[in-house]
């Protein structure tokens, strides 16, 4: 009954595509789960905004210009990260790992700003245990800075794995949930900028 | 070197809680001397700890749930010991340690023991209902499980090592702040539920995927069975609403940790951020555990019934309803806090509304009942008991539910009588129901009858024992959570709860002895067949325990009642020409290395270990890193084995009686069209 | 339907039945079932009406779950059996209907009372309301009069028949603060005033509490409010006056570190704005708009 085989798909080499939409899938429902977290980091920010306890309140301490050299830095991985997606699409590897390799750059030149960013602040006596405000701050830019560090570390192995691999069928569905991931983080980052700093500054 | 962790930390401050070390250090010494002695370290690491086989990763939930079931119980029996002495005196238990116990009790109970217990079940049934080979992410399964026996594991050393919270299971601050909660106990709170409510995210994750999918052919989403319609709903709750959970203990960790302001009383914290957080999750969460436990309800009643089940359309609609209303009425648990009149009108009228497809769902397994031929078996007498009791936990849900009577009835022994009501016969008898119900699928083994009724009644009777006083005493005004009193009045129905524990207790022993009974004679109560019950659905197609592959060949589902239909139509035992080779997940220890490390990790957090933070964070990462780069995760079984197993089940079968012989009602030889609809 | 008879004859079916039950335990003295004031009443009514609408739903689930079971119970092969049974499309209306109808009769309940029993709404009445302000402390309550600028440990006294007004704040955690006899609780919080309105019916003793579990010394965190006739509560004015003690800053800081079961104590003064000093020292904006 060869009709068998018809009916079945999890019968042998029909499996392997279908598994690598399902964790497409699976990714999608982890970064839901995610946005919510930011959401509910927003939330509590913007319930906090005001309660600075005597302390610095954001036109204090942010700077625009870093702040704007922040948001170009990731705008740009971003649209480098996506040249790299084409490349992909195109099956060039040594081109895909130098995109990478330049959206690694972007990345941690966002995170260098958000470090320095960050202990700026602190010396001036703005740190997370200051007031609501500032555990608010650093926490919600904090989480999302984490989320872009661990970004690079995933961009570097999948540079490795491309340089061993090459770009074989696992390789190349890593990448594309890297890529959601990459993007995902740089909507977080524009609600950041136009939550927190923005209304901060201005 | 070893942060806050000194000599201090052992429990010898009483010489109850040092009896509590003892027995868990005794405890876990003798479990793994047992296994020393039998030789089985070997066969416990290839054949189930490292498994990414779904059945065996229930399994292996199931163990955990039913030992934090037993600690939890005895927590619980502690303190109505405790309640039922201590008039005008201290009791047994100082304060200190009183509250512990009820915070550990709390949180061991869902946490541990309740979310665990519905992972299991979700593992063992639902892939073999809908016709699949396995989950959509077998590592990730894994990995889930491993944090939250990691967060139990945490739990369990706070016995031994420093103290637990005594913030209870909530952990509302200011209290649970570093200023008011000095020591440890909180921190212990904050990792076991952050690191097991990483486990809990993913199986969310995993089940939406492995249901949305991998349904076998043919079941279209309104041929699912109930079971697999209620996971999916409270999967769908879980990813959600357990990143609240998550960011309510990650920024009360912070304040703790580094000072932050989050929810502390001065420095602009806000409290009631946190106690919005945390039931923006705890709500919801009441459904995530209910809803599995409604759908096992269903899935028994008509199994039992010997007859479809009633209203199908209404009950997936009710489900889908309990589910998006179960996130809309969260602030009812603080109508006391002082918002205004409309607030609480709105949350009030929210959660009143949820009662309308609860009350649908009674009401459409009492119709799957009228008509039917009853079968009184273990699982449907717990259904009953639950339908019985649960009506009445419902009607005091209302009634706290309005505001003006709750700001009566808050924070009272009545509260603590409402929610057991909902969670006793609601959750727990639904999930004894289904683990009484599929162990036969899971093990190949009939549990005993005799004992499992047993366990029913002192369970049923236990409850009223215990828990109407206690709304008795929430009419007389006593709070939760009360060391001692001065209340004379109050003794006698604490005396009484005290006796309901106890008749619970028996109702633990008996379903021990149960275990133990069907263990011991398991030869003669094997299952043959597969389909012990007469079953509707398609796990009682495969065998039982199912082979590794569940089905050899995907079944095609041609009706809601998917097995029941085949074997209408005489197809449900077809043996296929040819069978092919199936690709199955090989076994992987990265799930118990990240689940150990996270342990340390959590341990080391709680203790300011802060190298052995940064240790076992490294670990992790490696772990993760070398398990995603590995393309060969899986094996394949020839098609030749395939054939060999099912030969054998195919010998079984003619050698056992007949699947849903001539006198089992349901199913029957007689062709279709002669029932009417 | 006219909901207020409807609940007035439901109350009475409802009481009686419940009335049985409580004196056969013995509750009839419960504080919350034999209230001591309009507010507790109220709200108790309130209850009694819920129960008697569910009980519309839940005696027919009774009666049908033992019904059905002995009925179709397998050894009886005289009841039908019809395993193909599954829909109904009335039977299917009703039970969503009747449920739904239930739900919001209980609906309109609990939105008017919601409103009529605000906390925060003054109640009206001839005779002019005494003010109180509360502290919750680690674990004891502190009143504060501001009028008669006397301050009081674990002892409420105030006149029967007079509306209470009370402003509440914590300067520890938080608590929750609860006279059953005469009214629901409310938190307690740092930083946060909340407010509550009681009345008492006639002069007697009751217990207040502390309902939100806040520590050690939780248990033994109760107090005794005390409804007397005028001329006594103006005796008991001028006694509290003749305290040596009186309620400054030092004297306040020495009480709010955490104590248990702290007698009743008597401050003849109390420091002015102590309950502001108080709930602004955790100020962040926040509370409720006045």
């Amino acid at each position: 009954m060869s009709s068998d085989a018809a009916i079945d798909p999890g019968i042998s080499g029909q499996a392997a595509p279908d598994a690598h939409e399902q964790r497409a899938f699976g990714f999608w429902l982890y970064l839901m789960s995610d946005a919510i977290i930011f959401a509910l980091l927003f939330a509590t920010f913007a319930v906090m905004v005001n309660n600075t306890a005597g302390g610095p309140a954001g036109k204090d301490v942010f700077s625009l210009s870093s702040t704007f050299a922040e948001t170009m830095l990731l705008l740009f991985s971003s649209l480098t990260f996506g040249l790299a997606t084409l490349a992909t699409k195109a099956e060039k590897s040594g081109r895909v790992l130098a995109w990478l390799c330049v959206t690694f750059l972007l990345g941690l030149g966002f995170i260098g700003l958000e470090i320095r960013e960050f202990a700026d602040m602190v010396e001036a006596g703005a740190g997370p245990d200051r007031s609501g405000f500032l555990s608010a701050f650093f926490t919600l830019v904090g989480t999302h800075g984490l989320h872009v560090s661990f970004g690079l570390i995933w961009i570097l192995i999948m540079a490795c794995q491309i340089a061993v691999k090459g770009l074989s069928v696992p390789v190349v569905s890593r990448l594309s949930r890297l890529g959601l991931f990459w993007h995902f983080l740089d909507i977080v980052w524009i609600g950041i900028f136009s939550v927190v700093y923005l209304p901060g500054i201005l | 070197m070893l942060g806050k962790l000194t000599v201090d930390a052992l429990p010898l401050y009483s010489w109850v809680a040092m009896g509590g070390a003892v027995v868990t250090v005794v405890g876990a010494l003798a479990v793994m001397a047992l296994i020393t002695w039998f030789k089985w370290w070997r066969i416990l690491w290839s054949e189930w700890l490292t498994s990414l086989d779904h059945k065996r990763i229930g399994i292996m939930y199931l163990v955990l749930a039913l030992v934090m079931l037993v600690r939890g119980f005895i927590d619980a029996l502690m303190m109505r010991a405790q309640q039922a002495v201590a008039l005008n005196s201290e009791g047994y238990l100082p304060p200190d340690h009183f509250d512990q116990i009820f915070s550990s009790h709390g949180t061991i109970m869902i946490f541990f023991m309740a979310m665990p217990f519905m992972s299991g079940l979700f593992n063992i049934v639902v892939p073999q209902q809908i016709g699949t080979r396995d989950v959509a992410f077998p590592f990730m399964n894994s990995v889930s499980f491993w944090l939250t026996t990691a967060g139990a594991g945490l739990v369990m050393v706070s016995l031994v090592i420093g103290k637990f919270s005594t913030a209870g299971w909530t952990g509302y601050p200011p209290y649970s702040g570093i200023e008011y909660s000095p020591g440890v106990g909180v921190d212990y709170w904050i990792w076991s539920i952050l690191i097991s409510g990483v486990g809990s995210t993913l199986t969310g994750i995993n089940f939406i995927a492995t249901i949305v999918m991998r349904r076998a052919p043919g079941m279209t989403l309104m041929r699912m069975p109930l079971f697999t319609w209620t996971t999916l709903t409270s999967s769908v709750i879980i990813i959600f609403t357990f990143p609240a959970l998550t960011v309510a203990c990650a920024l009360l960790g912070l304040d703790r940790t580094l000072g932050m302001h989050f929810f502390t009383n001065d420095a602009g914290g806000n409290m009631m951020n946190f106690i919005n957080l945390i039931w923006i999750w705890g709500h919801p969460e009441v459904y995530i555990l209910v809803l599995p436990a409604f759908g096992i309800y269903s899935e028994v009643v008509a199994t039992f019934s010997g007859k479809r089940l009633f209203g199908y359309t209404s009950l997936v609609v009710a489900t889908a309803a309990i589910g998006i209303l179960s996130m809309t009425v969260w602030l009812h648990h603080f109508f006391t806090m002082g918002s205004s009149a409309s607030v609480n009108t709105f949350f009030g009228i929210a959660t009143t509304i949820i009662a309308v497809p609860t009350g649908v769902k009674v009401f459409d397994w009492l119709f799957t009942l009228y008509r039917g031929r009853i079968r009184f078996t273990p699982p449907i007498m717990w259904t009953l008991g639950f339908i019985v009791t649960f009506v009445i936990g419902g009607m005091t849900g209302v009634m706290l539910a309005l505001p003006p009577a709750d700001y009566l009835m808050h924070n009272s022994a009545f509260l603590v009588a409402h929610f057991h009501n909902m969670i006793i016969p609601g959750v727990l008898f639904g999930y004894v129901a289904g683990f009484m119900y599929w162990f036969p699928k899971a093990t190949g083994i009939i549990l005993d009858e005799k004992w499992g009724i047993r366990s029913f009644w002192c369970w049923l009777i236990g409850f009223y024992l215990a828990f109407m006083p206690l709304y008795a005493l929430g009419f007389m005004g006593m709070p939760r959570r009360m060391e001692h009193y001065n209340v004379a009045e109050w003794q006698p129905y604490l005396i009484v709860a005290a006796l309901g524990a106890v008749v619970i207790l028996l109702g633990v022993a008996c379903l021990v002895i149960q275990l133990i009974v069907s263990v011991v004679e398991w030869q003669k109560r094997r299952d043959h067949t597969g389909d012990p019950w007469d079953g509707r659905t398609l796990e009682w197609l495969t065998s039982s325990p199912p082979a590794v592959y569940n089905f050899a060949v995907l079944p095609e589902v041609g009706d809601r009642d998917a097995f029941l239909d085949m074997k209408q139509r005489g197809i449900a035992y077809r043996k296929p020409d040819r069978y092919q080779d199936i690709h199955l997940p090989k076994n992987s220890g990265v799930g118990v290395v990240l689940g150990g490390f996270a342990f340390v990790l959590g341990f080391a957090m709680v203790w300011h270990i802060w190298w052995l933070v940064a240790v076992c964070a490294l670990a992790m990462w490696v772990a993760i890193i070398v398990r995603s780069s590995n393309d060969d995760d899986e094996y394949c079984l020839p098609a030749a084995e395939v054939e060999k197993i099912e030969n054998a089940r195919y010998e079984e079968l003619a050698h056992a009686s007949p699947p849903g012989g001539e006198d089992a009602p349901g199913v029957s030889t007689t062709p279709l069209q002669e029932n009417p609809t | 339907m006219n909901t207020a008879s409807a609940c007035r004859q439901l109350r009475t079916a409802t009481t009686l039945g419940l009335v049985l039950v409580v004196a056969g335990c013995g509750l009839n003295t419960a504080p919350i079932l034999d209230p001591k004031g309009p507010i507790a009443l109220a709200e108790r009514n309130l209850l009694f009406d819920a129960v008697g609408f569910m009980l519309i739903v839940i005696i027919p689930v009774f009666i049908m779950t033992f019904g059905f079971i002995w009925r179709y119970r397998a050894s009886n092969k005289k009841a039908r059996y019809d395993p193909e049974w599954s829909y109904n499309g009335p039977l299917d209306a009703v039970i969503w209907l009747v449920p739904a109808l239930i739900i919001i009769i209980l609906g309109v309940l609990s939105w008017i009372n919601t409103y009529r029993l605000d906390p925060y709404k003054q109640l009206s009445s001839s005779v002019e309301a005494i003010e109180v302000e509360v502290i919750a402390q680690d674990w004891k309550w502190l009143f504060i009069y501001p009028e008669q600028n006397i301050a009081v440990v674990n002892e409420l006294v105030f006149p029967s028949g007079t509306p209470l007004n009370l402003k509440i704040t914590s300067d520890t955690v938080m608590n929750s603060f609860f006279i059953p006899a005469l009214g629901g609780q409310i938190y307690a919080m740092a930083g946060m005033q909340t407010r509550l309105h009681l009345l008492a019916n006639e002069p007697g003793s009751f217990v207040g509490k502390n309902m939100q579990y806040s520590g050690a010394g939780f248990a033994d965190q109760y107090f005794e409010a005390i409804a007397t006739s005028q001329a006594d509560f103006d005796t008991w004015v001028e006694k509290v006056r003749q305290s040596p003690d009186q309620l400054d800053a030092s004297a306040y800081s020495v009480l709010a570190k955490p104590s248990s079961k702290h007698p009743v104590t008597y401050y003849s003064a109390a420091e002015p704005g102590l309950f502001d000093n108080i709930v602004v020292k955790y100020s962040r904006n926040l509370g409720r708009p006045e």
